[in-house]
């Protein structure tokens, strides 16, 4: 019999080993999934996990890591904060959203107003628009002890239906002829979040470094982040310690929020350009997958960021190339997850094998 | 004494890293009563799961009467008449005690005829107990009656008890004893799990003593001193803490009409508190498990806010201040729980040292943390008080209870408090590491702070304290000198027998 035995204390080899653990086995059962399907399973991992990186098209490819990794990596960062706390925000799609609505507002308000201040305005109204947004289910929680889980995940759809509304209504281009969606920002150069649009890089790349950086010091030098990993590992040692429970779940809600809702601003202000009804492709939700593939750890969160822009860059190349199914790319990205949480027991405990005794 | 019941001969058991029982040899003879005696962890829980077939020996073997006995579980062992009542009740408070007794047998009789048994085995033994009380309006001495009465019903020749008077006040445990006594004379053998030396001297016929697994020695408790099987169990001699004579400042915390509901369910709300302590001063307060404790704790760390004059520190109310403001004023506190409300199990000791020594240690700088000055703290307090660790990176969930303990206590004295408040410091913690916080309490009241010392243990009450009062259900006693206390006194103030001073022995 093999029996799970606590570990005294967290193996650090195990922590840093288990994420590479997961690649490693999800290329091997995403390789007999494809191997079912009737592709050569080599082939399609290498298509995935090497072809966007140094393949013969990757002068194309690497800006796409960029584009996709950034946004990732910045709504994953906020996520992190309040995962590690015990706060679930799942609705960070819906921040996303409304930090892109009230940033290109912002914008296209001042249309055509040539100043070097209307991106900087933006970028507040992204970040205000997605803090604004978190701090419902946050209030919520903190007067009403609702679930934080089910209200940030049920506004999600309601800002779903705001974009529709924006696009149709509000935000509608007047010389659109009549088409949904916003002007695009991109033809208006004050508002554009673009650095160099060839290499990939926008401000949204780069925000997402600084906010790598900034949760890295939060965490590690800052009494806030002392605070949120004392509530993760023992909420009433935290409270024993002078955390209030209520100002750290809006402070966690409110960071995400923003950090979401900036990405939002940066996607809607360079690689989407206008606010559409499909703006949203779901990169709220894969962050809660790269925040806890990096471990909750910011330079992990960065590694995964890049890892699951990889799978998303290389498994679109996969289903036009060997005409793999969308879906199969998706079992193969939850496959990732998957195993990851599963030998991420591994970090906790050790495997013994046993002979029965207790019964 | 008779024949022998039960006979043990070199029972070992060894788990990962640690021998629990090596060559335990004792034998239990019929109607007799046998005290087990060891420090926490000296391997009495595994010795008697053993007997009870809860856990498989290496090595060694058992006779019972005379034959092989060799349980695979606990229901065989129920079966060759050895039942076992543990520390810790299995009992659901939303069913009455008929139920929860039908519950745990393998083939219950109807109710009324459940029932009637129950009161029969209750009238006879002295536990007087109704067999359609819901158990959750039960205190802890009638839950115990509970078990025991369960455990009566399947006439037992061999009752296992587990620290049974942990939770009981003075009255409930001499009636357990009388029903103890009664039991033995009829010939059922009580094996009897205790490190409280008093109880043994007066209840046990016969002494087994464990040190780390092995049987150090035995003895007739009622020819030896408490000393004496204190040492035996121990292995060296014990010190005694010393209480240097003080001087009595001016009042630095006082609790004035205090009133709090507890946050949690089936906690005990706190009624009306009054209670003064001055600079220099020990107040001990006591009572049965549960009637309080926790909600006093978090009362005064500032975990549960009250009116802002209820609680005062040296003339200031504070009742709204939140834990790290009142540290800041001296006001500090060790929780009862260590791992997860004291100290947080995943963390180092340097981030425990942070946890509450970041205000009055200058471990932050305008929210930033000094590491290094944390460690140098976490290192301080490791050296002070003898906590054995590798080291300040270590995990707190790899130190051993009463390690942990010494950490947590040395945390809070190491702060020079003005005012420290600590809830069964105690607990779980080996003979010679209580002497040692016990002295350090001692010390830093000596040394002018005024220290509030929650516990279960009216020995240790007794032997540090100044003034003594007792919670009970959520209401505190007035204060009284120590000296010259009797047992009957601490008993009433601790709320007798609940509900049972008509019980009497037939």
């Amino acid at each position: 019999m093999i029996v799970l035995e606590k570990r005294p204390q967290p193996s650090r080899a195990w922590s840093l080993a288990t994420p590479v653990l997961a690649v490693v086995a999800t290329m091997v059962f995403g390789g007999l999934l494809f191997a079912l399907l009737g592709k050569n399973p080599v082939e399609a991992i290498r298509t995935i996990f090497w072809d966007p990186l140094f393949g013969e098209f990757a002068f194309y490819y690497r800006p796409q890591l960029l584009v996709k990794g950034a946004p990732l990596v910045l709504i994953a960062i906020g996520l992190s904060l309040g995962f590690k706390a015990g706060i679930w925000n799942i609705g960070a799609e819906g921040q996303y959203i409304m930090g892109a609505i009230c940033g290109a507002a912002v914008g296209l308000a001042f249309y055509p107003l040539d100043a070097w201040y209307v991106f900087p305005l933006m970028v507040l109204g992204g970040a205000l628009g997605g803090w604004a947004w978190a701090m419902i289910p946050g209030i919520l929680k903190v007067r009403f002890g609702t679930n934080e889980i089910l209200v940030s995940l049920m506004l999600v759809y309601v800002a779903e239906q705001l974009l529709a509304s924006m696009s149709l209504g509000l935000l509608k281009n007047p010389e659109g002829f009549g088409f949904p969606g916003s002007r695009n920002l991109n033809d208006y150069p004050s508002a554009s979040s673009w650095i160099s649009q060839d290499l990939g890089m926008h401000w949204g790349v780069v925000a997402a470094f600084i906010a790598v950086i900034f949760a890295y010091v939060l965490l590690n030098r800052h009494m806030a982040g002392f605070h949120i990993r004392l509530t993760g590992d023992a909420p009433r040692a935290a409270r024993f310690a002078g955390v209030h429970p209520g100002r750290l779940i809006l402070f966690c809600l409110g960071v995400s929020g923003a950090l979401a809702g900036l990405a939002g601003l940066f996607e809607v202000a360079g690689p989407a350009g206008q606010i559409t009804i499909d703006f949203n492709t779901g990169y709220g939700f894969t962050a809660i997958i790269v925040a806890f593939l990096g471990r909750l750890h910011p330079v992990g969160i960065l590694l995964a960021g890049g890892l699951m822009a990889l799978t998303y860059i290389g498994g679109e190349a996969a289903q036009s190339q060997m005409a793999l199914p969308a879906a199969a790319i998706q079992v193969f990205q939850g496959m990732l997850l998957f195993f990851l949480l599963a030998l991420d027991l591994l970090t906790n405990y050790r495997l013994r094998l046993k002979t029965r005794e207790v019964a | 004494m008779s024949e022998t019941l039960l006979s043990i001969r070199g029972l070992t058991k060894a788990y990962p890293g640690v021998v629990a029982n090596s060559d335990v040899s004792f034998d239990i003879g019929a109607g007799e009563v046998h005290a087990l005696l060891g420090e926490n962890g000296a391997g009495k829980s595994t010795l008697v799961k053993m007997i009870y077939g809860l856990v498989k020996p290496d090595s060694g073997a058992m006779t019972l009467r005379g034959a092989p006995y060799a349980p695979a579980e606990p229901r065989a062992a129920r079966a060759d008449g050895i039942a076992m009542v543990f520390q810790h009740f299995s009992l659901f408070d939303a069913l009455n005690v008929a139920e929860n007794i039908a519950l745990g047998m393998e083939n219950p009789p109807p109710m009324r005829d459940l029932a009637r048994r129950i009161r029969e085995v209750s009238e006879t033994y002295g536990l007087p107990l109704d067999p359609f009380r819901t158990v959750g309006d039960l205190s802890a001495g009638e839950r115990q009656r509970v078990e025991i009465i369960r455990c009566l019903l399947q006439d037992p020749k061999l009752l296992i008890m587990d620290e049974p008077t942990s939770v009981l006040t003075p009255q409930e445990v001499e009636i357990l004893f009388k029903t103890l006594t009664k039991l033995s004379a009829e010939g059922t053998a009580i094996l009897y799990i205790s490190h409280k030396l008093e109880e043994i001297r007066t209840l046990c016929d016969h002494a087994t003593v464990l040190r780390l697994g092995k049987v150090v020695g035995e003895c007739v408790p009622r020819e030896s001193t408490a000393r004496e099987m204190a040492e035996l169990m121990v292995g060296t001699t014990l010190q005694t803490p010393t209480r240097a004579g003080r001087e009595l400042g001016p009042v630095a915390l006082a609790l004035r009409g205090l009133s709090a509901a507890s946050p949690s369910q089936f906690g005990t709300s706190l009624k009306n508190v009054h209670l003064e302590v001055k600079q220099g001063e020990v107040l001990g307060i006591g009572g049965v498990a549960g009637n309080g404790q926790d909600e006093l704790l978090a009362v005064l760390s500032g975990e549960i806010p009250t009116d802002e004059g209820a609680v005062e520190l040296k003339g200031a109310g504070i009742g709204r201040l939140g834990p790290a403001e009142r540290r800041r004023l001296g006001l500090l506190t060790a929780p009862e729980e260590r791992l997860g409300h004291a100290a947080a199990p995943d963390m180092s000791l340097t981030e425990n040292a942070m946890l509450t020594g970041s205000v009055r240690e200058g471990l932050e700088r305008r929210g930033f943390l000094k590491w290094a000055a944390a460690q140098d703290f976490a290192e301080k307090i490791i050296k002070a008080f003898d906590v054995r660790t590798p080291g300040p990176d270590n995990a707190a969930r790899s130190l051993s209870g009463g390690n942990l303990q010494k950490f947590v206590i040395g945390r809070e004295v190491l702060q020079r408090p003005d005012v420290l408040v600590v809830n069964q410091p105690t607990w779980g913690v080996d003979a010679s590491a209580a002497a040692a916080i016990r002295q350090a309490l001692l010390d830093l009241a000596a040394s002018g702070a005024a220290v509030i010392c929650i516990s279960q243990d009216l020995d240790e009450l007794m032997e540090i304290a100044d003034r003594f009062a007792a919670l009970n259900e959520g209401r505190l006693s007035e204060p009284r000198p120590t000296t010259g206390l009797t047992v009957d006194e601490i008993g009433l103030m601790m709320g007798g027998a609940h509900g049972m001073e008509v019980a009497a022995v037939g």
